[in-house]
């Protein structure tokens, strides 16, 4: 099997300082990769420079391609990007407000996206919208009103469904339970499960909650100042650390 | 079906003074399909940490562990997650969930995530969740509520769900009353006889004397207790 995505040697200076040095994984389809470590890691530089937010130094980011296969993301040209950034890839960010557009309808933000990949049939576009809000449990009767009337957990699984509608292969996700209450958090843990085993999907997700990556993600990178110290399944990385700086992440956490 | 031989691990405590524990030393056994094997030494001679190096949940230092075809000292971790997906199941003392989750979908979730059809999968979990008399009341609620006794049934049930062809058990029975824990008895008899290659703890001996074929003393890999 073909990796989704292989990162090799991706590198991101700020001036002297170090964003993410010298990162390489492969992710395979249907394979959760999450990313752990303190603020100022370097794990949404990573994320970012991934999803062609930020421009890496050197390195590269092989995605395979449906038309051509693997191909080196950084080397493709601008209009080649945006395309991927609105078919195969998505971005889920931390913040609802920085992935939705706050001025347009819950149904018009799902289906803008789908408008964007060639879709003009509005029953269709409509139908589809109500389809995905269901499917992150936002009320029909909710589809015309604007994310502004929403709470913060109803706008970040709007977010997910305008994020996934074109069915994407891949997405990258910022923090996406931070900032949630917990009861909201599991409902949208359950839900991104249920879509990674359903529709095959890969992800990259950054956080900085193990309980999240133990239950979310299928392998594991801890990050400190920007690289990558440990890596591999979840479970084996949190339960056994091999490295000093993984030891002292797991031993912190507060029992609740 | 479970062949493991020159086992060996340290732990390094990096943030204390970098001690270096060691817990395994030249670990062999196997387990042939169809067989029980139970493991036996005393509280922290080194039983739950052979079985988790076998599940891939620690790491092995040096040794072959071979489930099937698979060596998991050395295997990628998409190629464990794989193992466990199809091939190896575990049944560990703690449930971990996601919390609201309704208690028939935890247990139905490793039949869909081999892509066994939704009704199918959730017809074998009502049918364990039956035998092992979880009141069909709280199939709809997530475990994470429920009693000690109640979330080890919920467990036992998600690990039979699917006919793994190698299976490591974690005091199956433990925090079980007598009629569970004949339930529990029934179902290892039952993986056996299907072929089913067991590795297991048994604080309960007259359940070891039951199910399990042999016993291997891990007290002889133990690191400066060997003989």
């Amino acid at each position: 099997m073909t990796p989704l995505l292989q990162v090799k040697g991706l590198t991101k200076r700020y001036g002297a300082r170090i964003g993410c040095a010298d990162v390489s994984f492969d992710l395979y389809p249907g394979e959760v990769m999450g990313i752990v470590g303190e603020s100022g890691s370097g794990k949404s530089t990573l994320l970012n420079c991934l999803a062609g937010h930020l421009e890496a130094d050197s390195g590269h980011v092989m995605f395979d391609t449906r038309a051509e296969g693997l191909r080196d993301v950084r080397a493709m040209s601008e209009p080649e990007r945006r395309m991927l950034a609105r078919t195969d890839w998505a971005f889920v960010h931390q913040n609802p407000r920085d992935g939705l557009r706050m001025g347009v309808s819950a149904g018009g933000n799902v289906g803008e996206r789908l408008m964007a990949v060639g879709a003009r049939h509005y029953g269709d576009i409509r139908a589809q919208a109500q389809d995905w809000l269901g499917r992150v449990e936002i009320a029909a009767d909710r589809i015309d009103d604007r994310p502004t009337a929403f709470s913060g957990g109803m706008q970040q699984r709007l977010q997910i469904a305008r994020n996934l509608v074109t069915g994407p292969r891949l997405v990258f996700m910022d923090e996406p339970t931070g900032g949630l209450d917990v009861s909201v958090q599991a409902r949208l843990l359950d839900l991104l499960r249920g879509l990674v085993r359903e529709m095959g999907l890969s992800a990259v997700i950054v956080t900085h909650d193990l309980a999240v990556v133990r239950l979310l993600a299928h392998r594991l990178m801890v990050m400190k100042s920007g690289h990558v110290v440990e890596a591999g399944l979840t479970d084996q990385v949190l339960d056994d650390p091999q490295h000093g700086y993984t030891q002292l992440l797991v031993s912190s956490v507060l029992q609740a | 079906m479970i062949e493991i031989s020159n086992l060996s691990k340290n732990f390094v405590l990096h943030n204390q003074g970098g001690a270096v524990i060691p817990v395994m030393r030249d670990a062999a056994l196997s387990v042939a399909p169809g067989e029980c094997v139970g493991l036996i030494g005393a509280s922290g001679a080194g039983k739950s940490t052979l079985m988790r190096m076998v599940y891939g949940n620690y790491l092995a230092d040096r040794g072959v562990i071979r489930v099937g075809d698979v060596d998991v000292a050395q295997a990628a971790p998409r190629e464990v997650l794989a193992l466990r997906r199809a091939t190896l199941g575990y049944v560990s003392q703690f449930l971990r969930v996601v919390p609201r989750v309704p208690t028939l979908d935890v247990v139905a979730e490793p039949l869909l995530a081999l892509g066994v059809a939704r009704e199918e999968a959730l017809g074998r979990a009502r049918d364990l969740l039956g035998r092992l008399n979880i009141p069909e009341r709280l199939w709809p609620l997530s475990p994470t509520t429920f009693s000690g006794g109640e979330q080890q049934r919920v467990n036992i049930a998600r690990g039979f769900a699917h006919g793994y062809p190698a299976l490591l058990l974690d005091e199956p029975t433990a925090s079980l009353d007598a009629a569970n824990r004949e339930v529990v008895l029934t179902l290892i008899e039952e993986a056996k006889a299907r072929g089913a290659a067991i590795l297991g703890i048994f604080h309960d001996e007259a359940a070891r004397a039951r199910v399990c074929t042999r016993v291997v003393d891990v007290t002889r890999f133990t690191p400066g207790l060997a003989a």
